[in-house]
């Protein structure tokens, strides 16, 4: 992005063939890399393109030598849809997450201020410690939490896998706006303190809207994080808070033809998180490079 | 208020006290297409039993699995009704974590299903779930191709003959693959069909007392020639399919011959699914030196756990999903090919069926000639044709499912992997308890 802005401040000292050449190369670089993003982001995109081009096949065609000459059809759909109610699952999937990013937000923004504005000697230890807790396989805990949600009425609620997503993704959380946090000038922190705000004032009207971009692109990460969750969705929910996820593992079988209906019910499901990701792009990216460059 | 006006919010709050006072069942089941028949005919069910609502969670069988014991072995209490198969029915009854079904009521006909079936899905002579479907394997061929090569299928084909057979119709150059087997490792995927062919070889997978067999002369005869067999004659990548992947190949052409569960008959006799419906030849399952224990039999049965707080409204469904009224309903709703087989005497011997489904006296012998209790040569200690009753099964049947797959792959030979194989089951036998 620096050398687009360079060539495009007008050098009046170079002679104009020199600038010509200066300029044509510099053209057949951003086109080489242009063509290298697309090519890249072909790659990376084709899995889903796929899913959705198969989501509009009949079971034979799925199965068939791949090609993209077919009759579209939308049976599956209707298929899929009658099946099981698609809107049941969907509105599991928005409450659960974002109502446990929005809790994991409240907790982590109070414990990554004091860790970032208010150190102390075992500070990066519990920084650590807590990321440490996702280095166990969620399955080691499976029957603990089983247990537990059965005793406290929790299976199957959507209250439940709020919790346990907010846990999920807490150390995430936490260390992304650890570092957001530190890369704040604490200067401007101090002049609002001799201007007389307490904490809370500090923090809501200095710190949040200063770190805003990355706290989108924090919680924008724990959405994603938590709509895409399978496990836990699947083994702490029946019928009545079974998200998205629980919707596209009914539609897989190890008898019978089952892609086309599965690349519907999965289009389905990432369709609400692929426009919101969509719309929220522009945060997404100023979060993540956020303080990169200073 | 006026009386016209008054009335329709009296019928309104009526229907809300009826909906409002129906019990709701749980029913957890897997994505097969019988029970997604099951599934669809929901308001069949609800209109004649409106005291009970059902609510449903489908899954895929594996993740089912785990579910259904993490929920059972905790008493969560999560479901009404299960959908489990004949290995979990015995060791489930045993911990008292199914509800036994005495006591049927009379016009549920419990005599009308099917013996081996009825003894599988029972514990203490007592049932504890009911069969919902029921299969064994067979092998499937292409009527075309024998025709054309001038080859005959005997009543019993055995495995040296479809060696020789895959042989002439193997041409891997026109993707025409002289037979396709399963070999995706799993104890319920290749193992199924590895045991069978292990029993037949004369092999065993324990002695009586309970020491692993795995490396036995015939252990290796049936591998070598399992893994021979597909190597030469197969298709490329076989290690990676498993019923749906050889399903698919051979609806398409792609195989002369295939062994596989009896319940693939429908879909490749359906034209919309299948291009080789016209082309469809049926035979029992090869044998090889016995035929005890050469076809699998496993059903998909309906079960109450104990844990259930609605266990009355969940036999109530489980009787109709597994009533001879039920398999009627299907047959006039869906077609007689759709109606779930194998599991009563009356399917069979109804017109209807037998005219739209050729296969069925197959799968009839085939099934009612599968004994669970007695399917190896020499005799063993555990029920269970193509698994061995017991909780340890699962992993050493994927284990061991993995080692034939490597030995398929060329990745070890079939020796290093049953001596691979031997020597793990021997360390989990002992760490069960089976051993010393």
């Amino acid at each position: 992005m620096t050398t687009a802005k360079h060539s495009s401040v007008p050098s009046t000292s170079a002679a104009p063939l020199e600038r010509s050449a200066l300029t044509s190369a510099l053209l057949n670089r951003r086109l080489w890399l242009g063509v290298l993003g697309w090519i890249l982001a072909l790659v990376i995109f084709f899995p889903i393109f796929w899913m959705i081009v198969t989501g509009f096949k009949t079971e034979a065609e799925a199965i068939a030598d791949p090609s993209l000459i077919f009759s579209p059809t939308l049976e599956n759909y209707a298929e899929v849809q009658s099946r099981a109610g698609y809107a049941k699952f969907a509105l599991n999937s928005v409450v659960v997450a974002f109502g446990s990013t929005l809790l994991a937000l409240l907790i982590a923004i109070p414990a990554a201020y004091s860790m970032a504005f208010l150190p102390t000697k075992r500070t990066k230890g519990t920084l650590l410690w807590m990321l440490s807790t996702k280095m166990l396989p969620p399955v080691g805990v499976l029957v603990p939490i089983y247990l537990l949600f059965r005793d406290t009425g929790l299976l199957d609620t959507r209250t439940g896998l709020v919790i346990v997503y907010t846990l999920m993704n807490l150390p995430i959380v936490v260390w992304m706006l650890y570092t957001f946090f530190k890369d704040m000038p604490k200067d401007i922190l101090e002049a609002g303190r001799m201007d007389g705000a307490g904490t809370l004032q500090e923090v809501i009207y200095l710190l949040l809207p200063l770190t805003l971009p990355g706290i989108a692109s924090t919680g924008l990460l724990a959405v994603i994080l938590s709509w895409n969750e399978a496990f836990w969705s699947l083994n702490l929910t029946s019928s009545q808070a079974a998200p998205l996820t629980a919707y596209i593992a009914s539609f897989s079988s190890p008898e019978g033809l089952f892609w086309a209906k599965l690349s519907a019910a999965s289009t389905m499901a990432i369709a609400p998180i692929v426009i919101f990701g969509w719309l929220t792009q522009k945060q997404m990216v100023r979060g993540l490079t956020f303080g990169a460059v200073k | 208020m006026k009386l016209s006006r008054v009335l329709p919010i009296a019928g309104l709050a009526a229907v809300g006290a009826t909906v409002a006072n129906a019990e709701t069942i749980t029913v957890a089941t897997v994505n097969n297409n019988d029970m997604v028949v099951m599934q669809s005919l929901t308001d069949a069910f609800e209109q004649s039993h409106p005291d009970i609502k059902l609510d449903w969670v489908v899954l895929e069988e594996n993740v089912l699995r785990q579910r259904l014991t993490t929920d059972i072995a905790t008493g969560g209490g999560q479901f009404d009704v299960m959908t489990i198969g004949t290995y979990e029915v015995p060791i489930w009854a045993e911990r008292g974590w199914l509800t036994p079904l005495d006591n049927l009521p009379e016009d549920y006909q419990v005599d009308d299903l099917l013996k081996s079936v009825r003894d599988g899905l029972s514990h203490d002579d007592t049932l504890q779930a009911l069969p919902f479907y029921a299969e064994s394997s067979m092998m499937y061929y292409r009527q075309d191709l024998f025709d054309d090569a001038g080859i005959t299928m005997p009543d019993q084909p055995t495995w040296q003959q479809v060696r020789e057979w895959a042989g002439k119709l193997h041409d891997a150059d026109q993707e025409q693959y002289g037979i396709c087997l399963r070999g995706k490792p799993g104890w319920g995927e290749n193992m199924a069909l590895v045991s069978t062919m292990v029993n037949s070889f004369g092999g065993r997978w324990f002695d009586m007392d309970w020491q692993p067999q795995i490396d036995s002369p015939a252990w290796q005869e049936a591998v070598s020639f399992y893994v021979d067999l597909l190597s030469d004659f197969g298709p490329p990548g076989a290690s990676s399919n498993g019923f749906n992947e050889n399903l698919a190949l051979f609806s398409r052409g792609n195989c002369a011959m295939w062994v596989d569960a009896t319940s693939a008959a429908g879909k490749l006799f359906d034209a919309d699914q299948s291009s080789v419906a016209d082309k469809l030849g049926f035979a029992p399952a090869p044998v090889a030196k016995t035929p005890k224990g050469s076809h699998w039999l496993w059903s998909w049965a309906l079960a109450v756990p104990a844990s259930s707080d609605s266990k009355d409204a969940a036999r109530q469904f489980i009787t109709w999903a597994t009533s001879k009224d039920y398999i009627s309903l299907v047959g006039e709703r869906e077609g007689w090919t759709s109606v779930p087989p194998g599991t009563r005497t009356s399917t069979y011997e109804n017109p209807s069926y037998q005219q739209s489904a050729p296969f069925a006296g197959f799968v009839l012998d085939a099934i009612q000639g599968a004994d669970p209790t007695d399917s190896t040569l020499e005799p063993s200690p555990y029920t269970g044709v193509q698994f061995v009753g017991i909780p340890e099964f699962q992993s050493i049947g994927t284990q061991v499912g993995q080692m034939v797959a490597a030995a398929l792959t060329g990745e070890t030979s079939v020796e290093q992997a049953l001596q691979a194989s031997q020597r793990a089951t021997e360390r989990t036998m002992q760490r069960a308890g089976y051993l010393d």
